[in-house]
């Protein structure tokens, strides 16, 4: 199956069932141990794999169309605000390593309205963050306008 | 099964790009309103952009003289041969810089260019990003936005008013968990629901058939919750189909247009540009525009393939000459389709030396990428001509019900950024419409309430009697599974409404009979069971997914021409017909006749 879950590392927290956006990872009643239940709805996004705290989940291509052993591995850190990959593949000849930012700011800093519309009335064409702009429309000399703008 | 009743003003059905956008921009104008988003998974990870992005493919550069909303719009009219609501694009292209710019506010990580500073371009409407966590970050926006966020919880249904079917009045669906009944009452309604994938069959298969190029769980919520409550829909016959790289569908827009790659025929040969000719004859004026548009691109790699020429290959090799682009052309898979970089590694493909193979998608049917399906929405007042503009800005042509990402029809090329976009120019507009009626209420009855509550738990009713008259297994004569009933759809689709599996063509004859069975499955929906609330979640998916292909089938038929080959081929109509059908085609359905009815509108030009 596309994900699946190492039986060692799984303490059953949930978290993959939380976050899969397909709904399709489940705490086993008897095990007490996460797994896919419909790898065929599995995207392979790759959600549960940066969500789970034990590293327990990975993912094997899917059996159509990817040939066994390789590898393709995450560690996402949100302290860090950084993400490395590591592609190992199947013939074990190429191995690639690959680090990227994933934001410039921290986790948890937006404060909700904090763009004061100012004198921007809700009839002005502008949105909220945009009081010092100006509102562009097709320049009627140029450009066939059916309406008068109001 | 217990019921929960949430009062708000505003409700925003799915969290993704459009939703997040609605959900900021809704908090700065509906101070001290109660604004509710609803989503059927956790917005952290919902979504078409759940996964990541390597590039916002919509950015304009306005103050920086790079683009002007003039130029987007021209873009997209060319792209999509001649019909796009300008009024609702430029609309886009206007707003669409500041939402960029609070993107990077909020810590999405922007490449720019090390000499000028600016965005570093990947293409002209196009900027590269470090987007892994773009949809985590626009979450933590919209859940500090809102005054509450029911996660897990489907929406099934609109609700509209009983003195006025075409008014909103709120919504209900469930807890796909606990099976809570949810019953949302509110005064405005903001659709930011997803495309539909698994409309037609997808390439992929068994373990694999989850791999669609736009998520599995995009379930054409957008469209089936709108056509049911009579929401004139537009363009649905505007399907998309993408060439992207075989099995893992990997993209391939930054290899052409950033990194430069060449794509080739089985003998090594460059073929767009040997069809000019045949496609000018069929599809006009169309073909002379820079870029070649989508549909004709995909045309072009058509014909090589009924040609014997495949596979068609995409030369990355040749482009990958520095580690800076190796190292851009891995993140482009790494953050976006991890299954690429799955393929490449399994197959023992590297893209540093050795081209990938180039296949057509599978239909998808969405409204935020090159193709524009999605509801009949009222444009912005100030440039809107009269006949697209009826008060509210992004309001269907159902009262206070608004539409945003995905869910708006002739509106294209928007990809993320744009619909985060129109999702803050539809709150903005909800709020407003909230605020312009406060004193209006709404009425519904408890019996009607009480009826939508048995038809939504009718499928696991439907499972306890069907598997109580049979020994055992899975086979009940009165019962479909949503798995099964979702192959039968898709079979219906592909056979009969220009799927692969009929070389992405079709004709009034296969279209009649592909209504037929589509009708047929449409009344075998009443037999849908579901053993848990997981698959009943998966039952109502299926039936927002048949709504989606009425719409689509009865939106093919009515277009008597060849527009957009490969998106919407006729083959009783072959060719582009300007003089008779360069217009929109709508539908609606009656809610009170369970009537359709087909009618077009016109494409008024607002730019030169």
């Amino acid at each position: 199956m596309p994900t699946f879950t190492y039986a060692d590392k799984c303490k059953g927290e949930g978290k993959c069932v939380e976050i899969c956006p397909s709904g399709v990872r489940a705490i086993n009643a008897g095990t007490g141990k996460a797994f896919t239940t419909e790898p065929n709805f599995c995207w392979e996004c790759y959600s549960c794999v940066k969500a789970c705290p034990e590293g327990a989940i990975d993912v094997r291509g899917y059996s159509d169309m990817a040939p066994l052993n390789h590898r393709v591995t995450v560690a996402r850190d949100t302290a860090e605000r950084m993400i490395q990959w590591e592609i190992v593949y199947r013939n074990g000849l190429v191995t690639k390593q690959y680090e990227f930012p994933i934001r410039t700011v921290p986790w948890g800093s937006f404060e909700p309205n904090n763009h004061d519309n100012g004198s921007l009335d809700i009839t002005d064409q502008r949105l909220s963050h945009e009081n010092s702009k100006e509102v562009r429309r097709p320049d009627p000399e140029q450009h066939r306008i059916m309406k008068e703008a109001e | 099964m217990q019921t929960k009743t949430v009062q708000c003003d505003l409700l925003i059905i799915g969290g993704g790009m459009a939703g997040a956008g609605a959900a900021y921009e809704a908090s700065c104008w509906g101070k001290g309103l109660r604004i509710v988003m609803v989503d059927k998974a956790r917005i952290e990870r919902s979504g078409a952009t759940a996964q990541g992005l390597s590039s916002l493919n919509c950015y304009l550069g306005s103050d920086l003289n790079e683009n002007t909303p003039e130029d987007f719009v021209k873009y997209v009219r060319s792209d999509s041969m001649g019909i796009t609501r300008e009024d609702l694009v430029y609309d886009i292209a206007r707003h669409v810089d500041d939402s960029v710019q609070l993107l990077e506010e909020w810590g999405l990580p922007i490449v720019k260019d090390p000499v000028s500073g600016k965005y570093k371009r990947t293409g002209r409407f196009q900027v590269l990003v470090h987007g892994e966590s773009i949809k985590p970050i626009v979450a933590e926006v919209a859940k500090k936005s809102v005054s509450y966020t029911y996660e897990g919880v489907m929406i099934t249904h609109l609700l509209t008013d009983d003195k006025d079917s075409n008014k909103i009045a709120g919504a209900a669906g469930f807890d796909s968990r606990d099976g809570t009944f949810y019953v949302f009452r509110s005064k405005s309604v903001i659709i930011g629901a997803g495309g539909a994938t698994h409309i037609f069959p997808p390439h992929a298969a068994g373990e694999g058939w989850g791999k669609t190029w736009y998520p599995p769980w995009s379930s054409g919520s957008a469209y089936g919750l709108i056509s049911k409550v009579g929401g004139e829909m537009t363009m649905m016959e505007n399907k998309l189909v993408l060439p992207r790289m075989k099995d893992g569908f990997g993209s391939v827009g930054n290899w052409l247009l950033s990194l430069r790659a060449k794509t080739t025929n089985n003998r090594g040969e460059e073929y767009e540009s040997r069809y000019t000719a045949e496609q000018r004859k069929l599809y006009g004026k169309y073909v002379d525009t820079n870029p070649l548009p989508t549909s004709l691109r995909d045309d072009a790699m058509f014909r090589q393939i009924r040609d014997g020429k495949a596979p068609i290959m995409l030369h990355t090799e040749q482009t990958v000459s520095s580690e800076d682009k190796v190292k851009e052309g891995w993140e482009n898979a790494l953050d976006m389709t991890v299954s690429q970089s799955l393929v490449w590694a399994s197959q023992e493909i590297d893209p540093q030396s050795e081209p990938s193979e180039l296949v057509l998608s599978e239909p998808y049917i969405m409204g935020s990428h090159a193709s524009q399906s999605g509801a009949w929405v009222s444009g912005p007042p100030d440039i809107a001509p009269s006949d697209y503009e009826w008060g509210y800005n992004r309001m269907t042509t159902v009262r206070g019900l608004f539409a945003a990402g995905d869910a708006v029809g002739g509106c294209g090329h928007k990809f993320s950024s744009g619909s985060f976009t129109e999702g803050r120019i539809a709150a903005k507009s909800a709020i407003k419409y909230i605020l312009d009626h406060p004193n209006e209420k709404s009425s519904m009855r408890k019996q009607k309430i009480e009826r939508i509550k048995l038809e939504i738990y009718r499928p696991v009713e439907n499972d306890k009697f069907g598997r109580a008259i049979v020994s055992g297994g899975s086979v009940s004569p009165v019962c479909l599974s949503p798995y099964n009933g979702l192959l039968r759809l898709e079979k219906i689709m592909g056979d009969y409404c220009g799927g692969a599996e009929s070389m992405y063509m079709t004709n009034d004859a296969q279209l009649t009979r592909g209504l037929r069975s589509l009708g047929m499955l449409h009344e075998d929906l009443q037999y849908l069971c579901a053993d848990d609330f997981h698959e009943l979640q998966r039952a109502w998916e299926l039936e927002h997914r048949v709504w989606t292909a009425e719409t689509v089938m009865r939106h093919t038929m009515a277009r008597e021409e060849t527009r957009w080959p490969i998106f919407c081929s006729r083959s009783d109509y072959e060719m582009l017909d300007d003089k008779n059908w360069h217009v929109f085609v709508n539908t609606r359905y009656s809610p009170g006749t369970g009537e359709w009815t087909t009618h077009q509108k016109p494409v008024i030009s607002i730019i030169s």
